[in-house]
Order: C-alpha cells, then sequence, then structure tokens
C-alpha cells in the first residue's frame, strides 16, 4: 500500500434492535480512506451514511466488524484513549449541529479545546479566529437560538477545526446553508485536506462537493454501491452518474 | 493512540458555576424545589424540639396544651419526640425530601442528556461529566437547604411563640435546634446529590449517540 489507510472499515454491521423488529441499517461495509483524501458518502436518505458515520467517529459500536483509525481497532481502546480520538484526532460536523443551547457560539467552539487542556486565553484567541474563517465575526457572543441554521452549522465547523484535527466527519456540512456560503465551507474543507493532510469524511446530497472529492462513496440499503475515484467522475456539471431516480 | 489528560478539578468547577449562572432560572426552580422540602423536614424537627423543650419545663398546663395541640404524651413519657406519631411525621416530611429533591434533579439533569452526548463527542471523559453535575448539583443542595433550613427553623420558632409565647423560646435547647437544621442541610444535600449522580451516571456512560439520541 503506497499511502497509509487513516481509516479502515472492516466487515461494519449495524443492528437496531427496536424489541419487535431488528433493523439491519449496515450491512457489511468495507472501506479503506488515505491520509488527506477527500471523501465524500452520497446515497439515499436513510441508506445509513450517518450510521456509519458514527461508527467511523467511534461515536457508537457496530454490532459486528471492525472500525481502524490509524490501523488501530478503536473497540479497543480505553477510555482515554477514545476521548483524545473524539478530542484531538477527528472533528465532527453532525447534521443537526449539536451546539451548546446555553453557550455562547464562541464557547461553543472553545469547548474542544477546554477537554483538550488548553488554556482559557490561547483558546478563546484561536476561537475567534475560527469564528472570523467560518465568516461569523461579531457573533461570537450569539446563542445558538440566535443564530440562522446556517450560521449555526459555521459554528459547528469551527467547533470541528478547533483542535486542528487530523480527519473531519461531515454529515451534510452544506445541508443548511445557502448556495454562496456552501462553496465557501466546501472550498475551505478542501484547502484543509490539501495544505494540511487533513483528511475529509463528508456526507451530502450537494453535487458540487463531488467536484472537490478524491473519492466518492455511494452507498445503498446499508451497502456500498460502488466507490469512484476522481479520474473514474465525470465531472462535468450535472454529469454526474445518479443513483436514485 | 495517544491519552487524555485528565483535568483538573479547576476546570469541572468552572464549568458547573458557568452553567448554574447561565441557566440561572432553571436552577431556581430545581434550587426552590429544595428549599421547600428541606424547610418542611426542618420545620418539622425544630417543631419538634420546642415541643421537647417545653414538655421538659414541666408544667402542667403546657403538657395540656401540648396534648391538645396533638402531641402523643404518654403518662410518665420522658420524651415527646420518640413516639410514634412524632416519628411518623419525621419520616413523612423525609419522604417529601426523597421525592421533591431527588425528582427536581432527576428531571434538570435528564433534559440535559442531549449536552452530555455532545460534550461526550467532544472529547469529555466520563469521569468530568459526572464531576460537572455533581459540583452542580453539591452547590444548589448546599445552598439551598441551608435556605430551606432556616427558613424551616424560623417558621417553627415563630408558630411556637405564637402558641406559647417567649416561653417557648427562653426554654428552647439551642443545641437540639442547630442539630436539627444540620440534618435538613446534610440530608438535603445528600439528596440532591444522590438525585443527580443517578442520571449524570447513567448518561455519561452511554455512547454518545445513544445519549444525543434521547428525547428532550
Ligand atoms: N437509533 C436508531 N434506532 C432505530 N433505527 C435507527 C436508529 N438510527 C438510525 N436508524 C435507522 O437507520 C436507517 C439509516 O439512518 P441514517 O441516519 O444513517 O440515514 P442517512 O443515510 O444518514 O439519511 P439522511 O440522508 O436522511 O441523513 C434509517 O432507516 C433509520 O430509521
Ligand atoms: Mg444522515
Amino acid at each position: 500500500m503506497a499511502t497509509k489507510d487513516v481509516v479502515r472499515v472492516a466487515e461494519v454491521t449495524k443492528d437496531f434492535d427496536l424489541g419487535k423488529i431488528v433493523v439491519h441499517v449496515l450491512k457489511g461495509i468495507n472501506l479503506e480512506i488515505q491520509t488527506g483524501h477527500y471523501i465524500s458518502i452520497m446515497g439515499p436518505s436513510g441508506s445509513g451514511k450517518s450510521t456509519l458515520f458514527n461508527m467511523i467517529g467511534g461515536l457508537d459500536k457496530p454490532t459486528s466488524g471492525k472500525v481502524f483509525i490509524d490501523e488501530v481497532d478503536i473497540a479497543q481502546l480505553d477510555a482515554y484513549e477514545l476521548a483524545w480520538l473524539r478530542c484531538r484526532k477527528i472533528g465532527y460536523i453532525f447534521q443537526t449541529f449539536n451546539l451548546i443551547p446555553v453557550m455562547t457560539a464562541l464557547e461553543n467552539v472553545t469547548l474542544p479545546m477546554t477537554f483538550a487542556g488548553i488554556p482559557n486565553d490561547t483558546a478563546n484567541e484561536k476561537g475567534m479566529d475560527l469564528l472570523n474563517l467560518v465568516g461569523l465575526d461579531g457573533r461570537h457572543a450569539h446563542k445558538p437560538s440566535e443564530l440562522s441554521g446556517g450560521q449555526q452549522q459555521r459554528v459547528a465547523v469551527a467547533r470541528a477545526l478547533a483542535n486542528d484535527p487530523a480527519i473531519i466527519l461531515a454529515d451534510e456540512p452544506t445541508g443548511n446553508l445557502d448556495l454562496n456560503t456552501g462553496e465557501d465551507i466546501i472550498t475551505l474543507l478542501k484547502k484543509l485536506s490539501k495544505e494540511r493532510k487533513v483528511t475529509v469524511i463528508s456526507a451530502t446530497h450537494d453535487y458540487k462537493m463531488l467536484n472537490v472529492s478524491d473519492k466518492v462513496v455511494w452507498i445503498r440499503d446499508g451497502r456500498i454501491d460502488k466507490i469512484q475515484n476522481r479520474d473514474e467522475l465525470n465531472i462535468q456539471t450535472g454529469g454526474v452518474e445518479k443513483t436514485t431516480g | 493512540m495517544k491519552r487524555l489528560a485528565k483535568l483538573p478539578l479547576k476546570i469541572s468547577l468552572s464549568i458547573a458555576l458557568k452553567n448554574i449562572s447561565v441557566r440561572f432560572f432553571r436552577s431556581m426552580i430545581t434550587t426552590l424545589s429544595l428549599v421547600l422540602a428541606v424547610a418542611f423536614l426542618a420545620f418539622t424537627l425544630v417543631s419538634n424540639d420546642v415541643a421537647q423543650s417545653l414538655f421538659a419545663v414541666g408544667d402542667i398546663n403546657i403538657t395540656g396544651k401540648l396534648s391538645t395541640l396533638g402531641y402523643d404524651i404518654s403518662p410518665g413519657a420522658e420524651s415527646i419526640s420518640a413516639s410514634a406519631k412524632q416519628r411518623w411525621i419525621v419520616v413523612l416530611s423525609l419522604l417529601v425530601c426523597v421525592v421533591g429533591i431527588v425528582n427536581a434533579q432527576i428531571m434538570s439533569v435528564s433534559e440535559r442528556f442531549r449536552e452530555i452526548g455532545t460534550m461526550k463527542c467532544l472529547g469529555a471523559l466520563d469521569g468530568l461529566v459526572v464531576k460537572i453535575f455533581i459540583i452542580e448539583a453539591g452547590i444548589q443542595g448546599m445552598t439551598g437547604s441551608l435556605f430551606g433550613s432556616l427558613l424551616g427553623m424560623i417558621s417553627a420558632l415563630l408558630m411556637g411563640m405564637l402558641r406559647f409565647g417567649m416561653l417557648s423560646i427562653s426554654s428552647i435547647s439551642w443545641v437540639a435546634v442547630l442539630n436539627s437544621m444540620a440534618t435538613g442541610i446534610l440530608i438535603g444535600t445528600m439528596l440532591s446529590l444522590l438525585g443527580a449522580l443517578y442520571p449524570a451516571y447513567m448518561a455519561a456512560r452511554m455512547q454518545p449517540v445513544d445519549a444525543m439520541r434521547v428525547e428532550q
């Protein structure tokens, strides 16, 4: 293998036991992701993208199969290692933002730095820089409820970048953004992946995202339908093959 | 894989204090039910102290009045509070404390499951989460119980004065009163900690996504 796999997913399945019935959401996913790549995960609603995300990010346990980060099986990590992984190694952008409602934008962004043991002054300074970076200058004292959906998402992006993660897991990061801001965020993520070798894994319905992707993973009904490399993608606008009707 | 260092207690303390202040109104409601429950307990205990001290004076008139007020005075008894009826009243007010305080804490922690899940996603250790909630509950428990105890004590003494005049104050054993107040504070604080510990511990141990998915 030429490049190192930063993420490797091996035969991962996930069932949800709902009492009467068991829902099989992931039905055996195999995936290798190389350092510094920009991966888009596409698939219809309900196909299991967010569920796969939670497995890769160590936020939930697979029913069977393994997830390796830097070739370490994350099921074997102890609490401190897992916390380090979530805090320093991975930056999450959730589909539902998951900001803390009583905290200001700045406090939301500095929270992961606090958990990492970074002193307040340093964290505040960096938090302000990050908020500027995502175009939220002057909004640092606002609570999430005082921000629009798109602005909340930008806070979430800034928070994900707080501890300079090696991996960014983004669940529909542009889902709630207008065209321009959406493009800004995509450009930002692409820049991070190019310049800082950050691995970006992003679920999306946004075809703009495909243009910057190194690889597109198509998921359907809990299985990988196909994986396309950049050169296999037909990148003229609108030329991307759709899997859904 | 590297390991995340444990944060110093100072950090949990500052997060907890910030939480209390930004949730001031919500914290007030939790604290208020605590104050009332402890006040009821302290009122019962101190009223017993008052009756006990009056009884110890040994005046027939006063003993008679105590009896008409509902205190169980069996002939030859040395103490009032030992009677079954008085014990039952104390048990009842303890029950009010358990239900009131534990319920208030469970409610206020449960509505923050999503927040706990999010904190865990961002790298908070289980211990940090539990510590934050324990400190919050401890501070609420202590201040609430202190006010509750004072409130209960003052109203019990006023009630005594109303019924028996200054004698109820001059005869009172302050040691017993302080003891009753300390009991109220101790029980209020312990129950507050207990009520917060259970849900916080459960939430901290969940997978982050499960905690985040809990309906509010
Ligand atoms: N905790 C759960 N309990 C039961 N079923 C669940 C749970 N989480 C997810 N599912 C089911 O798993 C399936 C996949 O959900 P998931 O959120 O991964 O889809 P998705 O691909 O992210 O969709 P979308 O594009 O709409 O975000 C859905 O059918 C959903 O109902
Ligand atoms: Mg999803």
